[in-house]
Parts: C-alpha cells; sequence; structure tokens
C-alpha cells in the first residue's frame, strides 16, 4: 500500500514535469478544453461539417427532385420536415444546404484570410506609404455597410453561388487585414524580432519565420468568428436572389420561397432559419472559446 | 598594441517628437549626441551611464539596427554607416548582439534550436545534419544540453536563456559582440556565473565586446576601458583603474561614489547630485552636466565642452580641464 | 479640435472616392449594353444609338466618370430605368421611411443594449449575466431575415396581434409633411392614425434592433467590468451608496465612449439590415426601393441607393467619430 502510494506520486510529478507543454500550442489547446462552451460550439460545427460531407448519403430524397402532388406537406413519417411549394422535400435540402453553406463560409474566410493577411502583414510591416496606400483601401472598403458592399460587388459580377462567395469573401478582407497589421505593428517593436535582424536575417524569412507566426493567432479566432457571418452573409446574399440559383438547396433561398407560405406552411421557414442560427452559433462559441484559450489577455 | 577594431566618430541619433498643435517646427529628443570612441581587438570596452543616457541606443545604432541620424561607424576597415542592405548583412555576421531580456529577445514560437540554425541557413550553410551538429557543440559550449534544442523559450530560465542568447550571437563566431546590459535581468547569484561565461568564450573565440551596463562593479569586473555617457554624450573615457581610481568627470566622480565600495576599508566621501536627470527632450544649454555639478562655472553654462584628451588615453569632456589644471576636487 | 475634424474629414477624400469608383462602375457591369437592357432587345438600333448617345456611353470611360461625378455632385442621381421618374424624387419617402425605422430600432436597441449590458456587468457571473450573454450571442447567430419570418408567423398569424406589412394601415391615408409617419400623425393630431402606425413599425423594429442590441449589450458590459475595477467606484461603494444607483451613474458616464462607438458602427448594421428587413414586412424605404431594382434589374437605382446608404453611414460615422473625441478627453487629436 504504502510503496504504491510513493509510486502514484512519483508517476504524477513526472509526468506534471513533462507536461510542461512544449509547444504554445499545447498550453492553447489545454485551456480550450476547459470552456463547455467552446466545446459545445466546437461539437456543432463538426455536426454540420459532417452533415454538409455526408448529405448524399444522409438525404433520403433528391433535393431538387420536384413532385407538385405532394406540394406543401407538413411534416410526415415519409417527409421528416414536410415538403415545398414545389413538392420537395424540405429535410434533404436542408442536409444539402449545409453544404452550401459551409463551404461558401469556409472558402471565402480562407480567400479573405490569405489576401486581408497578406496586405495587412505589409502594410504593418514596410510601414510608410505602402500602410498607407492600404490602410486607406480598408478604410474605403469598410465605409460600406458590408452587406451592402457585398450586394454591389454581386450587382457588378452578376447573381450567382460563386459570385456571392468571392464578394463575401472581398468584403470581410479589411477585417482581417486590420486585425493583422495591428498586431504586426507591435509584434516589430518586439526585441527577438530586433534580434533576427541582427542576425542578418534575409527580409523574407524576417517577416514569414518570424513576424508572421507571432502575429497570426488572432486570425485563427477572426477566422472561426468569420465563418460564422459569412454564412449569415450568405444567407442574405441568396434571400435577395444574388446568390445561389434555383434549384441549388441553399438556406438563404430556402427562406425567402418560404416567405409566401408562412401562414399555410411555416415549417418551411421554421427549419432553415433554425439550421442557419445553430451553425452560426456554434461557429462563434467555438471562436469565442478559442479567443478565451489562444489570447487569455483580449478579455 | 592590437589594432583597432571599431571605431564610432560624431555619432548621434535624434527621435522627432511632435510639437504642439500648430508648432511647425519639429523638436528632437538627442538620444545620442556626437559620440566618439574606438574599440581595440580582443578588449571589452565599457559603456556606462544611468537608464536613459542613450548607451543602449548607441550600442544599437553601431550595429544599424537603429538608424543613426548622422556619425560614421568604422569595423574592421569598413564603414559600416555606407553599407547597403546585403552588405550589411553579410557583415552582420562578424558583429552580434546579446540583448538584455532573455524573455523579449527569443522568438517564443520557435524552438532554440531552430533559432540557432537559423544564422546558418541565411549565410549559406546548407548541410542540414552539419548545422544540426554545430548548434549541440555551440549548446555545449555555453553550459547547456545538446539535448535542448528541441525545446521552446519559455522552458528555460532566465540564466538558462541568457545562454542561449549567448550561443545564438556565437553561431558565425563574430569578431565583436555587443552585449547590451547582458545580466542585469538576472538573478545576482546567475550573473557571475555568466559573467565568467563571456569571459571564458572571449578567450576561446577571441570576441571584443561592448559592454553596455548601468552596473559599475559588473563593469569593473569584466571591461578594460570605459566611456562614460550622460544624457546623450560620452563625458568621460579611459583605463578601468585609471578611471575608477582617479574619476576626472564631476559626473563619474559621483557616479562611482554612489556605487557599493568593493573595499570596506576604503573611505570615500559620497557626492549627492542636486536635482534630476534633465528631460532629454530639452538639455540644459552648455555642459549638460552643469545644473547639477557642483563646481559649474559661468563657462559651463554657455559652451559646450569639447570631449578631449586630458591625460593620454584618458579623455573627459569638461572645461575644468581645458587649461590643464587640476580640478577644484 | 478643428484641425482634427479637417484631418478628419480629410480622410473621407479617398473613401468617397473609392466608393464613388465602385457605384460608378455597377452601372457599367450590367452584362451587354445598358442601352439594350433598356429598351429591350427588340427595340429599334438606331433608338438605341440614340440612347447610348444620351447616356453618354459612346464617350471614353474617364470621361462618362467625370459626367457622373458631375451629375452627383449637384444632387441629381439620374431617372430611373423602370418608372422614368427622377430617381431623388423618388427615393424621399424610402429614405424617411427607412431613416424612421433605423432611428425606431436604434431607440429600441440602445435602450435594451445598454441596460442588459450594465445588468450584465452588475450582476456578474449570476444566471441573469449568463443568461443575458447567451441571447446576446443567439442574438448575433440569427439572421434577421428569418427573426422577422418568425415574428410574422407568431405575432400576425398565430396570435394576430400586430400586422404582417406596410408603415400604415392602407386604407388610411397619411398626409406626409415630415415623412416620418409616427410624427407626422401625431402632428395631424390622430391618435388612430398614430397606433396603427406604431403597430406597424414594432416588428420590423425589433428584428433590426436585435444585432445592434446583441452587441451593444456585450459592449457596455465589458466597458463596465473595466470601469468597475476601477478606484472611485470602490470609494462610491464604500460611502455607501446605493449598489445600483452607483454603477448606473458613475459607471455608465466613463463606459459612454466605448458605447457610442459601436452605437455609431451599428448604424451600419442597421442600413444594411434595413436592405433585409424591409424586404421581409414590405416597408416601403430604401431597402426595399433597391431589393425592388435588384428583382428588376433597375442599375440606375441599385447604384443610387446604394450611393445614398453609402452615404448616409460615412456621415453618421464621421459624427460618432466626432462626438468621440469630443467627449473622450484621452483622445488626443493628432
Amino acid at each position: 500500500m504504502q510503496t504504491d502510494r510513493v509510486h502514484a506520486n512519483q508517476s504524477v510529478s513526472i509526468n506534471s514535469n513533462y507536461q510542461k507543454a512544449r509547444s504554445p500550442w499545447m498550453e492553447g489547446w489545454r485551456r480550450l478544453r476547459k470552456q463547455k462552451a467552446a466545446l459545445i460550439g466546437g461539437g456543432i460545427v463538426i455536426l454540420f461539417v459532417l452533415i454538409g460531407l455526408l448529405a448524399p448519403v444522409l438525404a433520403p430524397y433528391d433535393p431538387t427532385e420536384q413532385n407538385l402532388k405532394i406540394n406543401l406537406q407538413p411534416p410526415s413519417s415519409d417527409h421528416w420536415l414536410g415538403t415545398d411549394d414545389a413538392g420537395r422535400d424540405v429535410f434533404s435540402r436542408l442536409l444539402y444546404g449545409a453544404r452550401i453553406s459551409l463551404t461558401i463560409g469556409f472558402f471565402s474566410v480562407i480567400g479573405s484570410l490569405v489576401i486581408g493577411g497578406l496586405l495587412g502583414l505589409l502594410a504593418g510591416y514596410f510601414g510608410k506609404w505602402i500602410d498607407t496606400l492600404i490602410s486607406r483601401l480598408f478604410d474605403m472598403m469598410l465605409a460600406f455597410p458590408s452587406i451592402l458592399l457585398a450586394i454591389a460587388i454581386v450587382a457588378i459580377l452578376g447573381p450567382g453561388l460563386f459570385n456571392a462567395l468571392l464578394a463575401i469573401a472581398i468584403i470581410n478582407i479589411p477585417t482581417f487585414g486590420r486585425l493583422i497589421r495591428s498586431r504586426v505593428l507591435s509584434v516589430k517593436q518586439e526585441e527577438y524580432i530586433m534580434a533576427a535582424r541582427a542576425q542578418g536575417m534575409t527580409q523574407w524569412r524576417l517577416i514569414f519565420r518570424h513576424v508572421l507566426p507571432n502575429s497570426w493567432v488572432p486570425l485563427i479566432v477572426q477566422g472561426t468568428l468569420g465563418i460564422g457571418t459569412a454564412v449569415l452573409d450568405a444567407a442574405a446574399l441568396g434571400f435577395l436572389g444574388l446568390g445561389a440559383q434555383p434549384p441549388d438547396a441553399e438556406w438563404g433561398k430556402m427562406l425567402s420561397d418560404a416567405k409566401g407560405y408562412i401562414t399555410n406552411a411555416p415549417w418551411l421557414m421554421l427549419c432553415p432559419g433554425i439550421a442557419i442560427m445553430l451553425s452560426v452559433l456554434g461557429f462563434n462559441m467555438f471562436g469565442d472559446g478559442l479567443r478565451d484559450a489562444l489570447d487569455p489577455k483580449e478579455r | 598594441m592590437n589594432k583597432t577594431l571599431l571605431e564610432v566618430k560624431d555619432l548621434t541619433k535624434y527621435y522627432p517628437i511632435r510639437g504642439g498643435l500648430f508648432q511647425r517646427n519639429k523638436q528632437y529628443v538627442k538620444a545620442v549626441d556626437g559620440v566618439t570612441f574606438s574599440i581595440r581587438e580582443g578588449e571589452t570596452f565599457g559603456l556606462v551611464g544611468e537608464s536613459g543616457c542613450g548607451k543602449s541606443t548607441t550600442g544599437r545604432s553601431i550595429l544599424r539596427l537603429i538608424e543613426p541620424t548622422s556619425g560614421k561607424v568604422y569595423f574592421d576597415g569598413r564603414e559600416i554607416t555606407k553599407l547597403n542592405h546585403q552588405e550589411l548583412r553579410n557583415i552582420r555576421k562578424d558583429m552580434q548582439i546579446i540583448f538584455q531580456d532573455p524573455y523579449a529577445s527569443l522568438n517564443p514560437r520557435m524552438t532554440i534550436g531552430k533559432m540557432m540554425e537559423e544564422p546558418m541557413i541565411v549565410h549559406g550553410i546548407s548541410d542540414k545534419s552539419l548545422r544540426r551538429q554545430k548548434v549541440r557543440e555551440m549548446l555545449e559550449v555555453v553550459g547547456l544540453n545538446a539535448e535542448h534544442g528541441d525545446r521552446y523559450p519559455h522552458e528555460f530560465s532566465g540564466g538558462q536563456r541568457q545562454r542561449v542568447g549567448i550561443a545564438r550571437a556565437l553561431m558565425h563566431q563574430p569578431k565583436l559582440i555587443v552585449a547590451d546590459e547582458p545580466v542585469s535581468a538576472l538573478d545576482v547569484s546567475v550573473q557571475s556565473q555568466v559573467l565568467n561565461l563571456l569571459q571564458d568564450l572571449q578567450e576561446t573565440f577571441r570576441l571584443t565586446y561592448l559592454f553596455i551596463s548601468h552596473d559599475l562593479s559588473v563593469v569593473r569586473y569584466i571591461c578594460d576601458r570605459i566611456g562614460v555617457m550622460y544624457l546623450g554624450r560620452m563625458v568621460e573615457l579611459g583605463e578601468r583603474d585609471a578611471l575608477y581610481d582617479r574619476p576626472l568627470h564631476p559626473y563619474t566622480q559621483a557616479l562611482l561614489s554612489a556605487a557599493p565600495i568593493p573595499d570596506p576599508e576604503a573611505l570615500r566621501e559620497r557626492i549627492v547630485l542636486q536635482g534630476d536627470v534633465p528631460n532629454p527632450a530639452n538639455p540644459p544649454v552648455g555642459c549638460a552636466f552643469h545644473p547639477r555639478c557642483p563646481y559649474a562655472v559661468e563657462t559651463c553654462r554657455t559652451t559646450r565642452p569639447a570631449f578631449r584628451e586630458a591625460e593620454s588615453g584618458r579623455f573627459v569632456a569638461c572645461h575644468l580641464y581645458e587649461t590643464g589644471g587640476e580640478p577644484v576636487a | 479640435m478643428l484641425k482634427y475634424v479637417l484631418q478628419r474629414m480629410g480622410h473621407l477624400i479617398p473613401v468617397l472616392f473609392g466608393m464613388s469608383i465602385i457605384v460608378f462602375s455597377i452601372i457599367h457591369a450590367i452584362p451587354g449594353d445598358p442601352a439594350e437592357v433598356i429598351l429591350g432587345q427588340r427595340a429599334d438600333p438606331e433608338a438605341i444609338k440614340t440612347l447610348r448617345a444620351q447616356l453618354g456611353l459612346d464617350q471614353p470611360l474617364h470621361v462618362q466618370y467625370f459626367h457622373f461625378l458631375e451629375r452627383i455632385l449637384q444632387g441629381d442621381l439620374g431617372t430611373s430605368m423602370v418608372t422614368k421618374q427622377p430617381i431623388v424624387e423618388e427615393m424621399v419617402p424610402y429614405l424617411a421611411a427607412t431613416a424612421e425605422l433605423a432611428i425606431f430600432s436604434m431607440i429600441i436597441a440602445v435602450i435594451f443594449g445598454v441596460n442588459l449590458g450594465i445588468l450584465s456587468a452588475w450582476r456578474r457571473n449570476t444566471w441573469l449575466d449568463n443568461g443575458a450573454m447567451a441571447l446576446a450571442l443567439v442574438g448575433v447567430s440569427m439572421p434577421i431575415f428569418w427573426l422577422g419570418l418568425v415574428e410574422q408567423w407568431l405575432f400576425s398569424v398565430k396570435l394576430d396581434w400586430l400586422p404582417v406589412l406596410g408603415r400604415a394601415d392602407v386604407r388610411d391615408t397619411i398626409t406626409p409633411i415630415t415623412h416620418f409617419y409616427l410624427i407626422d400623425t401625431l402632428l395631424a393630431g390622430n391618435t388612430g392614425q398614430f397606433w396603427s402606425v406604431l403597430k406597424h413599425i414594432i416588428l420590423p423594429g425589433i428584428a433590426l434592433a436585435t444585432i445592434p442590441t446583441a452587441i451593444i449589450a456585450r459592449m457596455t458590459r465589458a466597458s463596465m467590468l473595466e470601469v468597475l475595477k476601477h478606484e472611485y467606484i470602490r470609494t462610491a461603494r464604500a460611502k455607501g451608496l446605493h449598489d445600483f444607483f452607483v454603477v448606473y451613474k458613475h459607471a455608465l458616464k466613463n463606459a459612454f465612449a466605448p458605447v457610442l462607438t459601436v452605437i455609431g458602427l451599428q448604424l451600419g448594421t442597421l442600413l444594411g439590415g434595413a436592405v433585409l428587413t424591409e424586404t421581409i414586412f414590405g416597408w416601403p424605404g430604401v431597402g426595399l426601393y433597391l431589393f425592388n431594382a435588384i428583382g428588376a434589374r433597375d442599375y440606375a437605382v441599385i447604384q443610387s441607393g446604394i450611393l445614398v446608404l453609402a452615404t448616409i453611414y460615412i456621415v453618421v460615422n464621421l459624427i460618432v467619430d466626432l462626438l468621440y473625441a469630443y467627449f473622450d478627453p484621452r483622445i488626443q487629436y493628432k
């Protein structure tokens, strides 16, 4: 008994010594695990991602197959969430909708993150006229209410799913750009950057090996939250008829189709809305948790 | 006598500060204001002064980590201040820096092995296993384990981090190392270890140090010659023993009298300085030290004293020595 | 201060320039020839040519741009391609409707947001705080056009408390004076009409206010917590002032500046959201005007609608910035 305890104690102390977080990431992950809301958010996100990926397997019907004989049916065992005005299965359409929304959300954020991040990095690192030019560009873009700018861009490019994605990517560029710019400005002042310069680092190496790795963490948080916003924006554009075109099963478009039937078929508008809200909520909760875990000072 | 490795001539660094709302003429903080000195190969040159006197700025301007406003720096016969970006990058192999704060000067997102490998990558050593080998060797040279290379900075103590900083500076076996308060952030018990390490390394690698510190006892321990700075200007320069035994400039006298005395039997009257350090944005006219100087005379208030050789190898910027006579003290 | 104002306005020049470029591009982005689109594909080629000359489309692009600028600066927004009416005249009542809705929503958002934020900060980490913040999180995660639909379903269809669509009862004719119906009906002394107008504005008002309410609440809470840490609040508490009173008076005064900024920024959300909300509720504002124009591919109107909304947004943000600088002594007018 006695020896057992000693052993247990020893292994604990060795363990805790070892766990002294080998990388800053481990530390973040440990803090993240303690956040209930973040975990729930992460769970929701994973669920929606799975739904999006597995939509063809999970969906009982073809999401675009019309059957006017069974239109506007309330939820039943055949059609779990009823049918829409064209007799399409709402449940199947919802599943496929996850695919479209997440695709737009994910890729538009990747786009704004890469372009915004690069512009912000250049502006913050080089300063002077480059900074002035890029910062003014950001100001200009932020001078529009974002959804309005998206509408303007889609009006220029023409309505459609890809153009909506492009528009959403463009309108979020300044958000990411400004964020990383301000980070870079402060990281640039750090002594380890000067130390790296003293080593005779090339400009390129200094930017991508020293400045960027110390600046981009807030981008992860903003990126996660940004996917949520992008899903909302995509739904808004779809709702206005500027995003996905019929017969695509897109949540915003489904809502705008359901608009005329709130009296006799409210399930048509309840389901896509709940899907949008849940997925966005997931990203927001996960993003907030990430922020607390990765950057505890910010709160 | 060894040849001169570093020569600094009339180095200045001015920082512009914003004037009032409608003020057109810009004001400047003269962080470094016409500093001149030279360092011989193999020696340790100390730069002392209170915080904010411009000693760190001097050190960084010499390496052009901060662009000097004017003046010239010659290193190993080449004019550093004229080099273009590429030439400067190449010469950095030969002139390195160790920073004061070992917590701030190591990239937190890089293992120290990677960090030490980097200078070799940028200076063209492409053989990966050779680089690794050199990193391991250097870690042991500075008293760390070869296995420590896989760790991140936050896993080390302050003293260990400073050893990493030193190892990184040594990777290319530089000729000159600017040691910017290398021990002042460390525990006293660790300070002497690191100082001894620096001394050992100097012998092994035939290094030349520019040792910047506010700690007079540390400077006395390690330096051969010492320059004293006050408000961006060099006020006195001389051999260590001569300077400590018989300080010439009233400021040096005051500084030394305030320092703890290693030999308790040596009696010394403590000179207490009057007033505060003046605002560097608006330094006093004439000798910057005159408002606090017990010996100030009329000339001190109007004319800036030249930095001249008072005796062989001994420079001082003070009107009291201009006639060649002894000071009042 | 004057210098700051001028400088801040100077910053607007590139912004306005960029905006004009984007807006200008819209009309040129019409697939094919705008003149052809306007007249239809079967139109007489001669007529198309005349129209092209009329629109200045036969001139080089930069010349067209300067003409466009000249026109805009003179307050001429052009003619609707559909109704053939001058857009400026058409837009006035729409603009007033949007302004009325936006202001109404902002009032709701500020009242609820600020108080919810203060309550949360005051009762930090209680169920009240957690509940309010969870609600705020749901609020920002919801598409407001969906909330509008749910509201309609619940309060109009199911409960039959409030009207589904429009600004006022169609059978009533309201004499427009200010074009703000809530004010117009009061001026006319017609309380019955006033109540009807009020009932119409509630649902869209709430829908539009959701996101700003949530964000204002979070921001107020955050800056209140910051302020509550300070010494003088503790001193005031020690002096025995009633707890909530302390929080309210002392802290709010200091938390005001950041909250003001959020309020300013949220106006963008409101103007953007107006397009969606107005579409749902058939609210005859600029948003609906814009939406209909998108449907009808009336590019002249799309252009003008975006121009007008963006200009309002820019101007309001300028005002907020200046107010912020004025109220917060810590801001340097650099």
